[in-house]
């Protein structure tokens, strides 16, 4: 394998120019808005400078849930693409298992992936059984409170620091026509907010018990009391947000319409898409002021088996460019993520991204959901969380009740 | 023939088997299909049911699990509820709509035509279109609230897709303005068949026009009339696009129908064995309204 690949290489050095093993590889994924479109618009341009091979860009929209049952349907079905996003985690696992993946191991090995990829916990959710099937990309994070610092001038008050002032800024920002919360109408944000409320309020043992151990008493207990309390809370502060997707809601702060969001660092390309600035057009709170955390959620790329020596070895070429300083710091300065080496200078980062690169650095980290449940058990939190976010009437003992035996039965 | 009849031979009737026998042969390759993909994929489906498949289909049975665990969801509960409210009043509203305005088109107004292909139009649209259209129609921000709102009803509300208790009322104005030209075409074509003399002798006795519509001319479109049901209920059952495209469920659970359930489990949620249980279910249901139906079609012809 190995040798094959350095003759690969070899013969690739030899015959740029020429042309010879060019290939189309076709990259499938899901980033269709303005900030993600830029932002994968890197990979395909580094792709395309530094190898011979034509990038195929083959984005489906529609967010993941709509792109993943795409992407795993034409792996399944005999008809796989030459690479595909999926986040972190369980996604792929089966496919993985089923040995549908291409093996990433010796070029990991030969680039010393274990090295300088950072945090190791994203490697290892691209490992099974000691082999490496993903290259991660990027870390995104959940935790993140977003304010508009346009809505809190009009209103006439300071922006808020942490959940408590922003809670009590409500009124303020109500009586001046704003809506306190943007929250868009679909379960993952409003699954997604509920989870970055409990690792800020709950604390991170009990989050961990919860989401890692499956504990269901923690779960039925007095800290999560609190975070659907304060979820309780936050849905009457979101009540007249009309919107669906995460993006308009970010719109509505970067218009002035609403005051706060709670959403991914993802967020971020948006308000750069539309010329704002951190610290003086927006800010953000990580762990909602309280409890200064990020989990390392993201992306990594696959590469569905193809049995054709020269797609292969594009492959493994686009595999490595994508985890390469430049294409590292290129991709992530679109994107709005923070980048999964340790060793790449983000001079150009704003912020908001270096506040999570320190926190990053002092490794106050949490994995992602996505890595410790599997998208059964996701599933069910978030049609229980969509319901309860959308009825004003759904108490919060009611929720925390189905949400304890929700994790009773988690596998 | 002329050997039997001279006894040289005993008369055999011909196999049952091999009358017809090149048609037999022709269907062979459609009866292969039929059975291979439709029963096959049924049985397939029911077997997978009792797995506990997850991303990939799995032989590991674990009984009835997946449907215990299925009629203990909530969202699934919901599901079935809100898909009898929606086909009961969507098929009382497509039926009685439809065939209120055949009969009105059929009074040999004026511009018929031109009516016929307006109503008929939304049809020709699929239900995503019509899902989306109707999305921004009922948008509060831009649709029909805004529009009614600043011609100076300042407190005008109209957001049936933001409101749970309202939001299958906005779904239904959607799927009726949709579905509705074509039962009034087939109805149409209906009373169209109805013979013009049958129309004369009611004048005659001195029936009014509503009483001949009732008493003579609907039981005589029957046939017309289990088509109709046949094709409306069928679209009512397999809803899904509608939803996906104006609601996605929400808000909440409160607009979720089966066939979105199936979708969701047995692809984004990557749960075949709980996607399949709720598949075999829906197929039950059809199962218990279409037999009784089939059976008595079958019985009436064989009268």
């Amino acid at each position: 394998m190995k040798k094959t690949l350095s003759l690969l290489a070899t013969t690739s050095l030899i015959s740029a120019g020429s042309a010879a093993f060019a290939v189309d590889l076709e990259v499938t994924h899901w980033w269709t808005s303005g900030g993600e479109a830029a932002a994968v618009a890197e990979f395909a341009r580094l792709f395309n400078e530094n190898t011979e091979h034509t990038w195929v860009d083959g984005a489906i929209a529609g967010a993941g849930g709509t792109a993943r049952p795409i992407m795993i349907g034409r792996i399944t079905g005999g008809d796989p693409m030459g690479g595909t996003q999926f986040n972190h985690g369980r996604q792929a696992e089966e496919l993985v298992e089923a040995g549908l993946m291409l093996d990433l191991t010796d070029l990991a090995e030969e680039e010393g992936w274990r090295d300088i990829v950072n945090p190791p916990s994203l490697l290892d959710s691209c490992t099974l059984d000691g082999r490496i099937y993903c290259v991660p990309i990027n870390i995104h994070s959940w935790q993140w409170l977003w304010l508009s610092h346009h809505a809190y001038e009009e209103a006439g008050v300071d922006v808020p620091t942490n959940w408590d002032e922003f809670v009590a800024a409500a009124p303020a920002l109500e009586e001046a026509g704003k809506i306190p919360l943007a929250m868009g109408g679909q379960p993952w944000q409003q699954n997604g907010a509920f989870g970055v409320m409990a690792i800020a309020l709950a604390g991170i043992e009990a989050w961990e018990a919860v989401n890692v151990d499956q504990n269901a008493e923690v779960a039925a207990g007095p800290e999560f009391a609190r975070v659907f309390e304060a979820a309780a809370e936050a849905r009457a502060l979101s009540a007249r947000s009309n919107v669906q997707d995460w993006n308009q809601a970010t719109n509505m702060l970067i218009t002035g319409q609403a005051g706060g969001q709670i959403m991914g660092d993802w967020a971020q390309g948006e308000f750069q898409v539309a010329g704002l600035v951190a610290g003086e057009d927006y800010s953000c709170l990580p762990g909602l002021g309280v409890n200064e955390i990020i989990s390392t959620g993201g992306d990594a790329f696959y590469f569905p088996k193809v049995n054709n020596a020269e797609t292969e070895a594009a492959q493994l070429e686009l595999a490595s460019l994508m985890l390469s300083q430049e294409a590292q710091v290129a991709f992530n300065l679109k994107k709005g993520s923070l980048p999964v080496r340790g060793d790449v200078d983000l001079e150009a980062a704003n912020d908001c991204m270096k506040r999570g690169l320190e926190i990053l650095a002092s490794g106050n980290i949490l994995p992602d959901a996505n890595q410790t449940l599997s998208p059964d058990t996701q599933g069910q939190i978030e049609d229980m969380m969509t319901e309860f976010w959308s009825d004003q009437n759904y108490t919060a003992e009611e929720a925390q009740r189905l949400y304890a035996e929700i994790i009773a039965r988690a596998d | 023939m002329s050997r039997a009849r001279r006894g040289t031979a005993p008369v055999r009737p011909p196999i049952r088997l091999f009358r017809n026998l090149s048609s037999k042969i022709a269907a062979i390759p459609m009866v292969l299909v039929g059975l291979g993909v439709f029963v096959g994929g049924t049985i397939w489906t029911v077997v997978y049911s009792f797995t506990d498949s997850r991303l990939l289909p799995r032989l590991q049975f674990v009984g009835f699990e997946q449907y215990e665990r299925l009629w203990s969801t909530r969202r699934w509960l919901v599901s079935i509820e809100n898909l009898a409210i929606y086909g009961i009043v969507s098929l009382v509203f497509t039926m009685c709509l439809g065939f209120l305005l055949a009969a009105l088109l059929d009074r040999k107004i004026r511009f018929e035509d031109t009516f016929r292909t307006i109503f008929l139009y939304p049809f020709a649209l699929s239900f995503i279109v019509t899902g989306l259209v109707w999305q921004w129609l009922l948008n509060p921000d831009f649709g029909i609230q805004s529009v009614v709102r600043s011609m100076g009803f300042p407190n005008f509300n109209f957001d049936p897709l933001y409101n749970s208790d309202l939001v299958l009322i906005g779904l239904l104005i959607a799927g009726l303005w949709q579905g509705t030209g074509l039962i009034m075409v087939i109805m149409l074509a209906g009373l169209r068949s109805i013979d013009e003399d049958i129309w004369k002798a009611t004048r005659v006795d001195g029936i009014p026009v509503w009483k001949t519509y009732i008493i003579v001319i609907i039981p005589m479109m029957k046939p017309v009339f289990v088509t109709a049901l046949v094709l409306v209920t069928s679209g009512i059952v397999k809803l899904y696009d509608l939803v996906v495209a104006m609601t996605s469920g929400g808000p909440g659970i409160s607009s979720e129908v089966p066939a979105k359930y199936v979708y969701d489990t047995l692809f984004t949620r990557q749960n075949l064995g709980q996607g399949f249980a709720a598949s075999t279910m829906m197929l039950v249901t059809v199962a218990i309204i279409l037999i009784p139906w089939a059976y008595m079609q079958f019985r009436e012809k064989r009268q």
